[in-house]
């Protein structure tokens, strides 16, 4: 009665030796590595790349221990740290401002370990170091910056179309456009129904002026929202590649919120900086008529700035008076590229806008030859003019070109700025979560630590206990480990601190199912049955229990991972695989040993329990 | 080896309205606890900043502090943490300051003061994610024990859910209840316990229920007492040595564990003995005195028989 048929032994085997394989990766540890990476993700990563970086740490006489080629960029691996920062810079240097270079840890693991798939568990955060941020998008913001955009707009609608408007404002999220009569109200309001349909309109009259409010249909504020965090992704995106991180997290968590994580960053405070930049960029007209007024600047300098303009300073200190309206924001920069004017020679900066950017910036440079218009960079309240060119020609097709900056240096940290973008929306950080590297590691260290001494006294109390099917049960709970180890490697679910808190504590509750047979044996034993059969029963009987004392466990781990988040759900993910492989490991698995050991035994008189 | 051979039933249910009654006590003392003294919240729920840094050297805590207050950080709590030489720093959240930048201000301060400070661990919660937190940690609380509820239900029968339910609260009133006497810190990993604890328990009991189950159905007596008392006898031998490997476990976590550990394997530690405390003494009386018998189990199985004999 105490033997499976071949088919059960072989499952067991294959699904010991499955766990074992997927577990082997994790005892490799890693390799240093660089990851070079192009900081556009509209450039390819090929083996012309792969080249390039193995030809310039050739040229730099630096020896890798192996260069790979995945989706994301190019791997190179190294012997020692040293030579691993060695490498970057050179790369670096080799490679130029167009690729992120980054220190990188990837599995020692063989070859044909990988080519399994069989890769190591993910570390979070706590435990090899880095930086969590969950930032919160400023939605109201968001439409009221869409506002601002459509008052520009409609403002060149009417004035194409020919339509007399006596003044055109902004209240919160709304436009409000005012008219000397209801003929010209009529007819700005046909002019933008076409053009927006995504306005709703509403007439009003106050004192003698018919006035038009426009302001966003619900569905498209909606729209507007979604856009506002799909373009504070690829911002933070962009920003996170300037920072040269090998593996970041950037996604949207909820409807306005953000989750960046960037493992093994240690200067924070860089992080910090470069993440929370509030940046927003501004193409506006110089007012060249005041500007001619040598008096005029003085005074605005002073603080009596002329009505619809403002003035700021120039890097070289000087005044520039700036007219109010936005001729352009950065939201139609597509690409920034430092580089050289073909002319001169002289350090510039190459953007691309958007179609609709081209258009307007078209249309702006015909009607403005030979004035200066400023670019604005407005963080945290302040703004500073990045530069103020002179308007040579008309520019069409969205090509421009700025000159005027000292250095290649500056017209890269220009470029920078302007690709970084400016973010839909403002961003704050509701929440964050900083681990230092050492802490990580102590954290592994005390982790797996405290599990590998609680399993070790588990393990002397159940041999003692109960003899050899105490060293049976360690077997299993030993097996349990291996199985669960490999399904996290498998799922490469990310493991935490609370993670491997969660693995001691399914092991602590795992012997329970070992315990529960042991208990049943020994009471049919004493019962009087004889050892098979006190075996045999012994697990059938206790199956019922083992299930439903399991079952409401599940139930709290699956309502953790529903409901927590961060470290609990690390927790939640390990209790909740720990109880599936302990229910396997701790009856089938047991079984067989129990069946290989006493099962073909004739008249068995003892069992050693 | 065998610890627990017991030739007689022990007569648990002789003792249960004491047993309950020490219970009721207990609930009730933490209950007023936690009214009164309530909960001493992490950060991760009342939203704020902790910083860990390390020194060199062993540090005086008691500088650092007076450093801070003269830098304009008096409502900042200082203690070691772990080590001598590891400095826990807790900011309570200000209005106006974006607290993200706050970490970096308090370290420039500390950098002034020992230059060798090192930073080694960041926590900022702003307080409306400190309050979503707290609030997605109750409804996991009730989604639970709802869970929990409707399977004993389904499974056993509603008096066994109730009385489940009643020893598990029991559980988890006394764990608050010891987190506020002490003032631990209550933070989102003890929530987390807090809520293994939950499932620990009711599992401890669902083995006690599960052969009351199996004995109603082999016995002809009606007895209920001297059944739940000769399934208790049965599966205490289980119950001890299962309590005990699963506490060897937490201990070593509790000890060897490190600080950010240590709320959690305490919670568990307090939880695995209540827990224990409960199934055997607390659940089951609960379950009699609801009114279970024989009959509600032996139901179910004879119907579908008495048919196939017709």
């Amino acid at each position: 009665m105490n033997r499976y048929p071949l088919w059960k032994y072989l499952v067991i085997g294959v699904a010991l030796l499955i766990s074992f394989l997927y577990t082997l990766p994790n005892f490799f540890g890693e390799v240093p590595a660089v990851q070079v990476m192009p900081v556009r993700t509209t450039e390819k990563v090929d083996t012309a790349l792969m080249r390039r970086v193995e030809s310039a740490l050739k040229a730099a006489g630096i020896a890798h221990t192996g260069v790979a080629l995945d989706a994301r960029g190019v791997k190179a691996r190294f012997a020692s740290p040293d030579v691993q920062i060695q490498a970057k810079d050179a790369l670096q240097a080799a490679l130029g401002p167009g690729y992120t270079v980054a220190l990188n840890l990837l599995p020692a693991s063989p070859q044909w370990l990988a080519s399994l798939g069989a890769r190591p568990m993910n570390m979070g955060l706590d435990l090899r170091g880095g930086v969590h941020f969950l930032l919160q998008v400023d939605m109201p913001k968001a439409l009221e910056k869409a506002a601002e955009r459509y008052q520009g707009d409609i403002r060149t609608l009417l004035r194409e179309n020919k339509v007399r408007y006596t003044g055109i404002g902004r209240e919160g999220e709304q436009v409000t456009i005012k008219f000397r009569d209801a003929v010209q109200r009529g007819a700005a309001r046909k002019a933008i129904e076409t053009a927006y349909s995504e306005l709703q309109l509403v007439d009003s009259e106050s004192g003698e002026e018919f006035v038009l409010t426009g302001g966003l249909k619900k569905q498209a504020q909606v729209k507007t929202q979604e856009y506002a965090l799909q373009q504070n992704l690829t911002t933070l995106r962009n920003r996170v590649n300037e920072l040269g991180v090998a593996e970041p997290v950037i996604q949207q968590q909820g409807i306005d919120r953000v989750v960046v994580q960037l493992p093994g960053v240690q200067d924070t405070a860089k992080a910090k900086e470069i993440l929370g930049r509030t940046a927003t960029l501004e193409i506006r007209m110089v007012d060249e008529e005041r500007m001619q007024d040598a008096a005029t600047v003085q005074a605005a300098a002073a603080g009596q700035v002329p009505f619809g303009t403002e003035v700021y300073r120039e890097r070289d200190g000087r005044p520039v008076l700036v007219k109010k309206s936005v001729v352009l924001t950065g939201d139609y920069i597509t690409d920034a590229q430092p580089g050289f004017d073909k002319q001169t020679n002289q350090a510039a900066v190459h953007i691309n806008l958007d179609g609709r950017g081209a258009r307007l910036f078209k249309n702006v440079t015909r009607e403005n030859v030979g004035k200066r218009m400023a670019i604005l960079l407005i963080e945290k309240g302040k703004t500073e003019v990045v530069t103020a060119p002179v308007i040579r020609e008309e520019i069409g097709g969205g090509r421009v070109q700025i000159t005027g900056m000292d250095s290649p240096q500056e017209a890269s940290d220009v470029a920078l700025l302007l690709r970084a973008g400016a973010l839909a929306a403002p961003m704050e950080i509701v929440e964050e979560r900083t681990v230092g590297p050492s802490l990580g590691a102590d954290n592994i260290e005390r982790g797996v630590n405290s599990t590998l001494v609680g399993f070790a006294l588990v393990a002397v109390f159940m041999v003692v206990y109960y003899q050899l099917f105490g060293v049976i049960s360690v077997l299993a709970l030993a097996t349990n480990l291996f199985l669960l180890v490999a399904l996290l490697s498998m799922l490469q679910a990310t493991l935490t601190l609370p993670g491997i808190a969660g693995v001691a504590l399914t092991l602590g509750m795992a012997i329970d199912a070992n315990v529960i047979i042991a208990e049943r044996i020994r009471e049919e034993l004493r019962l009087g049955n004889s050892p098979q059969a006190a075996m045999a029963a012994g697990y059938d009987r206790a199956w019922d229990t083992i299930l439903d004392s399991n079952v409401t466990t599940l139930i709290a781990g699956i309502a953790l991972f529903w409901l927590g988040s961060g470290p609990v759900r690390g927790f939640a993910v390990t209790l909740c695989l720990g109880i599936l492989t302990s229910m396997f490991s701790a009856v089938t698995v047991s079984r067989a040993m129990v069946n290989l050991t006493y099962g073909r035994v004739k008249r068995l008189t003892k069992v050693s329990i | 080896m065998e610890l627990f051979h017991l030739e007689r039933d022990i007569p648990f249910m002789r003792y249960a309205r004491s047993t309950i009654y020490v219970s009721i006590l207990f609930i009730v003392a933490s209950i007023g606890l936690l009214a009164t003294k309530g909960l001493n919240l992490g950060v991760d729920f009342t939203g704020g900043t902790v910083m860990e840094v390390g020194y060199p050297n062993p540090a005086d805590v008691g500088a650092i502090r007076a450093h801070l207050t003269r830098a304009g950080y008096g409502d900042a709590s200082v203690q070691n943490f772990g080590t001598s030489r590891d400095v826990l720093v807790r900011l309570p959240v200000k209005s106006g300051i974006t607290s993200a930048q706050l970490s970096e201000k308090v370290l420039v301060v500390l950098k002034q003061a020992d230059a060798a400070v090192l930073l080694k661990r960041v926590e900022f919660v702003g307080p409306q994610v400190g309050n979503e937190l707290f609030e997605d940690g109750a409804l996991a609380l009730l989604v639970v024990s709802i869970g929990i509820m409707l399977y004993l239900a389904l499974r056993f029968e509603w008096r066994f859910a109730l009385g489940a339910i009643f020893a598990t609260a029991h559980d988890i009133f006394i764990v608050l209840g010891a987190f506020s006497l002490f003032q631990w810190e209550f933070s989102l990993t003890v929530l987390a316990a807090v809520l293994a604890i939950l499932g620990y328990s009711v599992n401890d009991t669902v083995v006690v229920f599960d052969r009351i189950r199996e004995n109603f159905k082999k016995t002809r007596s009606n007895d209920v007492a001297a059944i739940m008392d000769n399934a208790k006898t049965a599966t205490l031998s289980r119950t001890i040595i299962t309590s005990g490997s699963t506490q060897l476990m937490v201990l070593a976590m509790l000890f060897l564990g490190g600080e950010v550990l240590y709320g959690f394997a305490l919670a568990l530690t307090i939880g695995i003995v209540v827990g224990t405390y409960s199934s055997v003494l607390v659940a089951s009386p609960i379950v009699m005195w609801l009114g279970v018998s024989r009959e509600d189990f032996i139901k179910k199985v004879e119907k579908p028989e008495s048919g196939a004999v017709v």
